[in-house]
């Protein structure tokens, strides 16, 4: 990370595959994650859906994008943030995900937002 | 103050390009600075220069063009536009296309991001 | 460093801002859950209808202005013919929307 790196968050709320938003989101994340900067992911609302392990859009005929969010890791990318209760009113667990994240309850997730020079939805 | 702006989504489909627009022209008449306005998702649509709507309505791709004359950098992200058939040929003046770091850029040197869209 | 940071935290308040009506989309209830008090939140494009008096969603609004400040853009209002607006949500231009953005952090809940 760059000595005078920002704080840049992406809070993925939108559920993958009916839109193209989380998509082209990640694809500005792994952008970012070569700038050196300190990057952060929070998943809530649907946007935790973007997460859950065996998706397969080949009947659908759309690029699949979700294994993706494996490789962050090897952009330095490690701060992976899912919110509590998105999680729970979705019926999932952090079993459910393929990749290891961070669980957080709103008010942390608040004060993570607070911390951030920029916050991007998608 | 500097301000960044990122919009998400295509013109007249989604008031996300007006409210943008609206929000920039005030923001230069206080005096702020706009480091740059990009255009990314649907959003990228908003830079194609064959728009020809009804003459007693706003001309969109018009007003960012003119923007851009004004010297405010307005950047079409590459991936987005390629998948949507923006390219150089029917980009509007005063706007450029370029890749995802332009972005980056543009946020750390912005004081404020704001994400206009659907 | 670390105070550094914690006035930081102080000064720059985050602002919310929902654009979708509430009766149809669950953003404006998601921007209360991850509220913190005091910060406040700005309603425009489609989320202007969350202003009205008289909507199933006036109760929440009505909670909500106990610990946060609400504002509602104009210029959205006035187009959606808004005009009965909840006691306590403060209206504001586009001017006004510039200086929340430059008074404030921004998370906008689209």
């Amino acid at each position: 990370m760059a000595e005078d790196a920002k704080k840049i968050m992406f809070v993925m709320q939108k559920p993958p595959h009916g839109s193209i938003y989380p998509y082209e989101g990640l694809e500005f994340i792994l952008i970012s994650g070569a700038y050196e900067q300190d990057i952060s992911l929070v998943f809530l609302g649907d946007g935790v859906y973007n997460l859950k392990k065996d998706q397969d859009t080949s009947e659908l005929g759309i690029k699949g994008f979700v294994k993706t969010y494996r490789t962050l890791e090897g952009y330095d990318i490690e701060n992976i943030y899912v919110d509590q209760n998105s999680l729970k009113d979705r019926g999932l667990t952090q079993e459910d995900l393929i990749v290891d994240v961070k669980v957080k309850t709103a008010p942390e997730i608040n004060s993570l937002m607070n911390e951030q020079h920029a916050i991007f939805p998608f | 103050m500097k301000f960044g702006i990122l919009i998400q989504d295509g013109p007249y489909n989604h008031e996300a390009g007006d409210s943008a627009y609206n929000f920039v022209v005030a923001a230069l008449a206080k005096g702020h600075e706009i480091t740059g306005i990009f255009f990314y998702n649907d959003g990228v649509l908003n830079a194609t220069r064959f728009m020809d709507p009804p003459t007693d309505d706003r001309n969109i791709v018009k007003r960012w063009s003119e923007l851009g004359a004004k010297g405010i950098d307005i950047i079409v992200c590459i991936a987005a536009a390629k998948r949507r058939g923006i390219i150089d040929a029917n980009l509007a003046p005063n706007i450029r296309i370029s890749g995802l770091g332009q972005l980056v850029d543009l946020t750390l040197n912005a004081d404020r991001m704001i994400t206009f869209g659907g | 460093m670390n105070s550094m940071r914690f006035s930081r935290f102080k000064e720059y308040k985050l602002l919310h801002t929902v654009n979708k009506s509430p009766l149809v989309n669950s953003s404006l209830e998601q921007c209360i859950e991850f509220l913190a008090k005091d910060e406040p939140i700005l309603l425009y494009e489609d989320a202007v209808y969350a202003a009205q008096a008289g909507t199933r969603f006036e109760i929440k609004i009505q909670a909500l202005l106990k610990t946060n400040p609400v504002y509602a853009l104009q210029a959205d209002l006035k187009a959606r013919a808004v005009n009965n607006i909840i006691n306590g949500v403060k209206i504001v231009d586009y001017n006004g929307f510039v200086d929340l953005v430059a008074e404030h952090k921004v998370q906008n809940w689209l």
